[in-house]
């Protein structure tokens, strides 16, 4: 095992770290930096609750080596919120309870936040599709669903 | 997770280098197989050699001579690349078939190939739009027809040190069509229980196929091709009969086991209808 010293920018603040050639991003998350915001599910790529983004892309951090996001941006549910006031998919969240336990929420507002950046205006059938990759246990999918298309329509009229 | 090195090398040349070192040297292009491999010690490595810093395995392009896919290029991008191209619909559809948008954000389409999973979905279309491998080690380059890529489930050709390189698909004439469907007990993100891809080359005029390509995913040990029913549509005028037919034909090229996923009974029906639902899909997009 080697050690890498790596650049990367996490909610848009750089960071410079020595990590283990072996070490997850969700390990370098978690455990390094303290961001403990995104959860550790499955660690094989079906749960989607590690869910970040890398370069703007949904990724599950669970399947990324540290060394892979050398010079990359990454953003996680901590940097959607803006000066301490939540994003409009954070708003939308929270007002159509789109959750439960909430173990499963910030994979699925950063995948929704991926989602609407790419598709400002999905459809139910897009929405179902693109968020397949996050379970939640507690089976609140209606409401999730209802949180996005209410994020869609905030994020429209911001 | 075993102990390994990583290193990111720039060039091909340096890539090829490290890879021929003694020891376990594993190629990483998205990481989301080998790296859940390696945790779950399915897969050992002492140095794991990132290839997506290396621009020609990371980029894809398309010319009058037919496509180019550098095998790091994710799935999302040759995706988004052959959705505007609709010369390759089988290789769009399947390459937003595998796992999830946050998989194939990462997941490359020629990692899905080397991973070599007889489900894999991308395997088929580029089966049906002949794709050729193009494989790159430190003693040279060779060309591979992708349906002599496959050992064994999980298994290639590739010999140590030897990566794939690239995949090129020639450019299919304008009156051809594709199309992969698989199934999958979840409406998304699953594996297949079984896939087919179909390409057709049709005759505008008399309706008769000047070529049939038929692959299928799930159903053997590696991908497969239905050569049976492919001879018997090239040749023929299409239609619902002769459809029926040819989908009849590539339950031959089934081999299936019985597994958690479905019987090999079952497996053979699905090919039956996904052969039948992909040709008429693909008459269809001729019309």
């Amino acid at each position: 095992m080697s050690k890498k010293q790596i650049k990367t920018t996490v909610n848009s603040v750089e960071h410079e770290i020595l990590v283990d050639s072996t070490w997850t991003l969700l390990e370098t998350l978690r455990d390094h930096l303290k961001l403990t915001g995104t959860k550790e599910g499955c660690s094989n790529g079906n749960c989607g609750a590690c869910t970040v983004m890398v370069d703007g892309k949904s990724s599950c951090s669970c399947l990324v080596l540290a060394p892979e996001v050398d010079g990359r941006e990454i953003t996680t549910v901590e940097g959607l919120a803006d000066h301490g006031h939540l994003s409009p998919v954070q708003d939308a969240f929270v007002e159509n309870s789109g959750l439960q336990c909430g173990f499963c929420t910030p994979g699925f507002m950063i995948a929704t936040t991926a989602l609407l950046n790419d598709n400002p205006h999905p459809t139910e059938n897009e929405i179902r599709l693109k968020l397949a990759g996050n379970l939640c246990r507690c089976t609140g999918y209606d409401k999730i669903v209802r949180s996005v298309q209410d994020a869609a329509e905030r994020l429209a009229k911001a | 997770m075993p102990n390994f090195d990583y290193e990111a090398p720039t060039s091909l040349a340096v890539a090829l280098e490290l890879l021929a070192q003694p020891g376990e040297v594993r190629p990483l292009a998205g990481g989301t197989d080998i790296i859940d491999q390696l945790k779950s010690n399915r897969r050992n490595a002492d140095l794991v050699v990132d290839l997506k810093r290396i621009p020609e395995l990371s980029s894809l392009e398309s010319n009058g001579s037919g496509l180019r896919i550098g095998s790091a290029v994710s799935c999302t991008d040759v995706h988004n690349f052959t959705a505007k191209n609709s010369g390759y619909a089988a290789l769009s559809e399947s390459s937003e078939l595998v796992g999830s948008i946050h998989i194939q954000n990462r997941a490359s389409v020629g990692g899905n190939v080397c991973n070599a999973a007889p489900s894999a979905d991308t395997i088929p279309a580029l089966l049906i739009h002949e794709a050729i491998a193009r494989t790159a080690s430190a003693s040279g380059e060779r060309e591979i027809p992708l349906i002599d890529f496959f050992a064994g489930p999980g298994q290639t050709v590739l010999a140590k040190g030897e990566i794939l390189k690239e995949l090129v698909l020639p450019a299919p004439s304008a009156n051809t069509a594709s199309a992969y469907l698989r199934f999958i007990p979840r409406n998304e993100m699953d594996i297949a229980v079984a896939g087919v891809g179909s390409l057709i080359e049709v005759d505008p005029s008399t309706k008769v196929v000047t070529k049939a390509r038929i692959a299928l995913a799930s159903v053997a040990p590696t991908p497969v091709r239905a050569y049976a029913a492919e001879e018997y549509l090239e040749g023929t005028a299409i239609d619902e009969a002769t459809i029926n037919k040819t989908a009849n034909l590539a339950v031959q090229a089934a081999v299936p086991i019985t597994d958690v996923r479905g019987s090999a009974e079952y497996r053979k029906e699905l090919i039956r209808v996904l052969t039948n639902r992909t040709l008429t899909i693909c008459l269809e997009r001729l019309a």
